[in-house]
């Protein structure tokens, strides 16, 4: 059943009386909107019931139809005054008194029927089909199934805007964060509330505050996966904040979220054991404050043969790969000083035969190399080095490199 | 044969009293994590200290371990005290970087301790290592016991295998395995290194010893 309400100049009122019974709501035009009232049978009772409930909620002169066919129930309001409950199957008979010009057929097809004598509803309703049809084309056969209350048409809801905001004015400046992390958490409540009332989850986090006699504090925070948890996502803002504090107090707050799905992940028996995504990314969080951004992460090598080439990438846990391949085991390992220390070597001949670095003064034992490389020449830091491997007193094994386009030697790293 | 007929006795004198049967707990042995080089396997749930000097192979343990643990595949953690770790020579060692969370502390060890409660925390790693050979043993050497015995009882009862990677023994009488390395020669022919051998005594109490030999990545 479909509940039709009519007033003219009043939408607002009419779509907030229609929002108290039902989500799914059709702005029919300026003056008229139309509802789904399926299923409030057991709530209020039966459709004059409903009607009553209707009229009482609206408050003030409306006419309203009940109906089963959406356009029935629109055309019943628009020229009943009051309220009218149409039975299924009664349609025809309660719209047939109705002038003609309640159906929206174009002036040409009216000035046709007012031509014919055809001036209610349910004159049109009684013509053949066949010959409604065949002069008066699509239009007509649409007219007259208006006419008959049957045109069987869907509800066309309106579609709120999914906004997931939230602001929050204060009367006094807050400058602390604790008291920030309170209504932070009052508004991430609600937000987070609203996502799972609608099964979503965010990736984004947008932040505004404004502040007293400074400009606006933004940040944007965008997760690696939909995350949902209130707390989590006001833990990230408090480690964000506290990282980058807004340096003035806060007399407005606004939180945005960026509503997507959320992440369905299948486990599986056998899978690897892996961080908690929302903890592991708490906990990246914490360390990155702690230590900066650019010491956390993944190690990237970079696609050259510079030494020490690579970036550091975001860590995450979600993508892992099993390599069954064998591990070649006992390998050297090369641990570097970074930066490379510069040091002073002596020659004997071409050969190392001396050492002198803050991390290593020693004579020279044994030594490997040269081993010459070089590249990026047509770019603005080209390299040009050679590489030995040395052995000082004790049996310690070294890296040692000459920047052959500086002159200068560094102790690069200890072999372990 | 002592303790047996201590227990007997005292089942005998309150067992009956208080309806109870005085039973032994079976302690069971801790899973283990293969390095891939002889004897040396690093339990879980535990902390294990490698020590040695420069040269002596203790970084090459780390890195197979690692290597070994992120190929199961299981994630683990890093936390580079001096920031000395080599990603080309961890992924020569069959490392799977993306399996590895890397935390450069800049040669601050208190950053470091703290990174690493934090890691523990998050749970969910197969290794957690602090390497503490590349800041200055008068640094490393001022950490608390206290502090070693609280990363310690946070990896108790946890699947994490703790590593501490240092030039002495700093975790002391924490440690539940502990791999005190030395070198045993290098070679170096025809202009070439050719490779690296190591003994390492693994304890407490001098339990077994590995001598291995490591090779450049080239020469394998």
């Amino acid at each position: 059943m479909y509940a039709c309400l009519h007033a003219s100049g009043n939408l607002a009122l009419l779509v907030e009386c229609a929002r108290h019974f039902s989500p799914r709501i059709e702005e029919t035009s300026s003056d008229t909107v139309l509802f789904d009232v399926r299923g409030l049978g057991a709530l209020i009772g039966d459709t004059h019931a409903i009607a009553r409930a209707i009229e009482n909620r609206a408050g003030l002169p409306v006419d309203i139809a009940i109906a089963a066919d959406p356009d029935a129930a629109i055309i019943a309001a628009r020229g009943i005054r009051g309220t009218t409950v149409i039975a299924p199957g009664r349609e025809a008979e309660i719209l047939a008194r109705l002038p003609l010009n309640l159906l929206p057929g174009s002036p040409e097809t009216a000035d046709l029927l007012d031509a014919w004598g055809i001036r209610t509803l349910g004159e049109l309703a009684a013509l053949p089909p066949l010959g409604v049809a065949a002069r008066l084309g699509p239009e007509g056969t649409c007219l007259q199934h208006l006419a008959q209350g049957r045109a069987g048409r869907q509800l066309r809801p309106v579609e709120d805007p999914l906004l997931f905001e939230e602001e929050l004015e204060l009367d006094d400046p807050v400058e602390l964060l604790e008291p920030l992390s309170l209504l932070l958490a009052r508004l991430l409540n609600n937000l987070c509330a609203r996502l799972t009332a609608r099964a979503l989850a965010t990736d984004e986090i947008r932040l505004s505050l404004t502040l007293e006699n400074a400009p606006p504090h933004c940040r944007t925070l965008r997760l690696p996966f939909p995350m949902v948890d209130a707390m989590t996502l006001l833990k990230l803002l408090q480690l964000e904040l506290s990282g980058r504090s807004p340096g003035a107090p806060v007399i407005k707050l606004r939180i945005e979220l960026n509503p997507v799905k959320p992440r369905v992940q299948q486990h599986g028996l056998f899978i690897a054991r892996s961080p908690e995504p929302a903890r592991l990314e708490v906990t990246l969080s914490r360390l990155c404050n702690l230590l900066g951004p650019g010491n956390v992460g993944t190690p990237e090598l970079l696609d050259t043969h510079r030494p020490d080439s690579f970036r550091m990438a975001r860590f995450s846990a979600a993508t892992y790969k099993a390599d069954t391949s064998p591990c070649p085991f006992e390998v050297l390992t090369l641990r570097r000083y970074r930066p490379a220390q510069i040091a002073q070597v002596r020659l004997s001949g071409e050969v190392p035969a001396h050492v002198a670095a803050p991390a290593l003064r020693s004579k020279v034992i044994a030594c490997a190399g040269p081993w010459r490389s070089s590249g990026d020449w047509w770019k603005r830091d080209p390299w040009d080095r050679s590489e030995w491997d040395i052995a000082v007193t004790g049996g310690a094994l070294y890296r040692i490199g000459e920047d052959l386009r500086k002159g200068r030697w560094y102790l690069e790293g200890n072999y372990d | 044969m002592q303790s047996a007929a201590l227990r007997q006795k005292i089942q005998d004198s309150l067992g009956q009293r208080l309806g109870i049967e005085l039973t032994i707990r079976e302690k069971t042995p801790p899973e283990v994590l293969p390095t891939g080089i002889p004897e040396i396997n690093i339990p879980r749930g535990t902390l294990t200290g490698i020590c040695g000097p420069p040269s002596s192979g203790r970084t090459s343990i780390l890195n197979a371990a690692l290597a070994c643990a992120t190929r199961m595949p299981e994630f683990c953690a890093l936390i580079d005290a001096g920031n000395s770790f080599d990603p080309l020579s961890a992924r020569n060692a069959g490392m799977l970087l993306p399996h590895l969370l890397w935390i450069r502390c800049g040669g601050n060890v208190e950053s470091a301790l703290k990174a690493t409660d934090l890691v523990i925390q998050a749970g969910g790693f197969g290794i957690v290592a602090l390497d503490l050979a590349g800041v200055a043993p008068r640094e490393a050497r001022r950490i608390s016991l206290a502090s070693w015995f609280r990363l310690r009882h946070a990896v108790e009862k946890t699947p994490i295998a703790l590593i501490i990677l240092g030039e002495e023994r700093y975790a002391a009488s924490c440690c539940t395995l502990q791999i005190e390395n030395h070198p045993a020669g290098f070679r170096i022919s025809d202009g070439l290194l050719h490779g690296l051998a190591a003994d390492a005594v693994i304890g407490p109490r001098n339990r077994a010893k590995s001598h291995f030999a490591l090779k450049p990545f080239y020469r394998r």
